[in-house]
């Protein structure tokens, strides 16, 4: 019993920890959407340049309520599903590559040496001028069109942090290695791997917001009406600015469940690390 | 203390190092190294900085080679005896792998070893209760103060129980009071493993504390001046630290180091 309560009280003192630690956020954005919507009010701001958040809100509903019944759709969570999945394949493939590449390179100092200048260049380069060039490539209504400018956006940040992570290896921890005179296989699971493992996660979390963005805005170039970024585009040169609003709400929702999601595998790959960052 | 059959621990004749040869930024690091260690012994290397110390140490490890010369470990060349996993090493830094606890750092030896992972677990129990830290198996390195981290690098080291024990400033980066309590705990597991140990330190005091025979080296070309018998008898204890015997070795090797920079 006496546990029990204990295992209580520390799990509602966690709680109230937890409400002290997020309550000032929470009453930012509170004030934030207040103000707003006061503003709006107040200045008399034409919809068209800033409608209010209730308005958003009302709109944001008409389509909850469109998607929960079954015998209609709404076109703003069909936007959503398909821009989810260009943001999420692009991130995938383009993540997965890059840290594969990286993983086979590093093996080969010379050529992971050879190729750091174009991995750099390339990371400069606006990748989203591409989208039409995708277009033409893919087919504009296919969604590997997005994917693809997705997956080289995030190619380049990923490559090169892991490149990093691997090859960054402290001397002495390496040195130690080789006095027990290990493979260069157990090299890289032992110690090149894990000592990256905090470089490749700060790539990813970089990595899931250029994802999102990547898709949107690869999106205004053209695309089916079921995506995000067209959704904002026609509902925009419809003046009906308040769906558009809806459209940028629903990509930020997906942008910041990426982002958490990321942190989550971060937490759970490096148990060691956060704990550390805790103290 | 070792038979006189025995293969000597390390025999080192002529051996020279020379970083960056035949350029202008060429070092002599160390120039005409001559002596023996046998088994069981426990020598200590000491020197100003730059006396190549650690480059000698380095050499004995196989971690870089030499120039020229004849250096062997339990009667093979440096590589075959690293091959063979012949010693262990400890740095100045603990050098732990962060990203594994307490008992898995010790297990990394064992595991690039092949140990399977009963025997694992249960030789770093033992060598983490021979560190005195047997609690601390589950815990990850930053959660431990400095000398408990270097403990653990030593319980690491002596894992597989190599012949030799190599230390590179082991206690250099702690307090003066953990450091005398390490070199005590140092001197009880050499005693209890009967591990020949190469032990690089700057401290006369640690130099003379700990070891049977103390090889005095000078800079410029990095060079041996000296090699000191120590007959203090072990064990030694905090009462060694206080005996005359013990200033008059301090003494006598403070006064070759001095010798030897004036020179």
């Amino acid at each position: 019993m006496a546990t029990a309560n204990q295992q209580e009280e520390t799990f509602s003192k966690r709680s109230i920890d937890a409400m002290r630690y997020y309550f000032p956020t929470i009453m930012v954005a509170i004030s934030v959407l207040l103000l707003w919507e006061f503003l709006v009010v107040i200045f008399d701001i034409q919809q068209f340049l800033l409608p209010k958040p209730s308005v958003i809100l009302g709109k944001f509903m008409e389509e909850v309520d469109l998607f929960l019944d079954p015998d209609s759709s709404s076109l703003l969570f069909n936007a959503t599903r398909a821009t989810f999945y260009e943001a999420l394949g692009g991130f995938i493939i383009g993540c997965g590559s890059g840290i594969l590449l990286a993983l086979i390179t590093a093996r080969w100092t010379v050529l992971t040496e050879a190729m750091m200048p174009f991995a750099i260049a390339a990371n400069s380069v606006p990748i989203i001028a591409f989208a039409p060039i995708m277009n033409n490539w893919f087919g504009i209504t296919n969604p590997f069109s997005k994917m693809a400018i997705v997956a080289i956006i995030v190619f380049f940040p990923t490559m090169i942090n892991t490149v990093r992570g691997l090859t960054l290896v402290d001397e002495r921890q390496l040195e130690l290695m080789h006095s027990y005179a290990a493979t260069p296989f157990k090299i890289l699971f032992s110690l090149r791997i894990p000592n990256a493992l905090p470089y490749i996660f700060s790539a990813l979390r970089v990595a899931s917001p250029l994802s999102l963005i990547g898709a949107v805005v690869a999106e205004f170039f053209g695309g089916p009406r079921a995506t995000l970024g067209v959704f904002i585009t026609q509902e925009a040169s419809a003046f009906d600015f308040a769906r558009a609003w809806t459209a940028i709400l629903m990509a930020s929702l997906i942008g910041i469940s990426f982002y958490i999601v990321v942190l989550i595998a971060e937490r759970l790959a490096m148990p060691w690390y956060h704990e550390q960052q805790n103290l | 203390m070792s038979e006189a059959s025995e293969i000597p621990a390390i025999y080192a004749q002529g051996v020279n190092k020379i970083f960056n040869p035949k350029q202008e930024n060429e070092v002599v690091a160390l120039q005409n190294i001559n002596f023996e260690a046998q088994q069981g012994e426990f020598i200590s290397l000491i020197g100003p900085s730059g006396c190549g110390k650690s480059t000698l140490l380095r050499l004995i490890a196989n971690l870089i080679d030499p120039t020229s010369g004849i250096l062997q470990i339990n009667g093979k060349v440096p590589e075959q005896a690293r091959l063979d996993r012949d010693y262990g090493i400890v740095f100045q830094a603990a050098t732990l792998y962060e990203w594994r606890t307490v008992s898995k750092n010790v297990q990394l030896p064992l595991e690039v070893m092949g140990y399977s992972k009963q025997k694992r677990q249960r030789r770093a129990q033992e060598m983490l209760e021979m560190v005195e830290l047997g609690q601390f198996g589950n815990h990850y390195p930053w959660q431990l103060s400095g000398g408990m981290q270097q403990r653990v690098s030593i319980a690491r080291a002596l894992a597989f129980e190599p012949k030799l024990l190599l230390m590179d400033e082991p206690f250099g980066a702690l307090d003066e009071f953990t450091r005398e309590r390490m070199n005590m705990e140092l001197l009880r597991i050499w005693e209890t493993t009967h591990v020949t140990v190469v032990f690089v330190t700057h401290s006369i005091s640690e130099a003379v504390f700990m070891s049977n025979r103390i090889v005095v080296m000078s800079p410029r070309p990095g060079r041996i001046t000296e090699i000191i018998e120590n007959d203090i008898p072990y064990p030694r204890n905090n009462d060694t630290r206080e005996s005359p015997e013990f200033f008059q070795k301090v003494t006598e090797v403070r006064e070759l180091l001095r010798d030897a920079h004036e020179v």
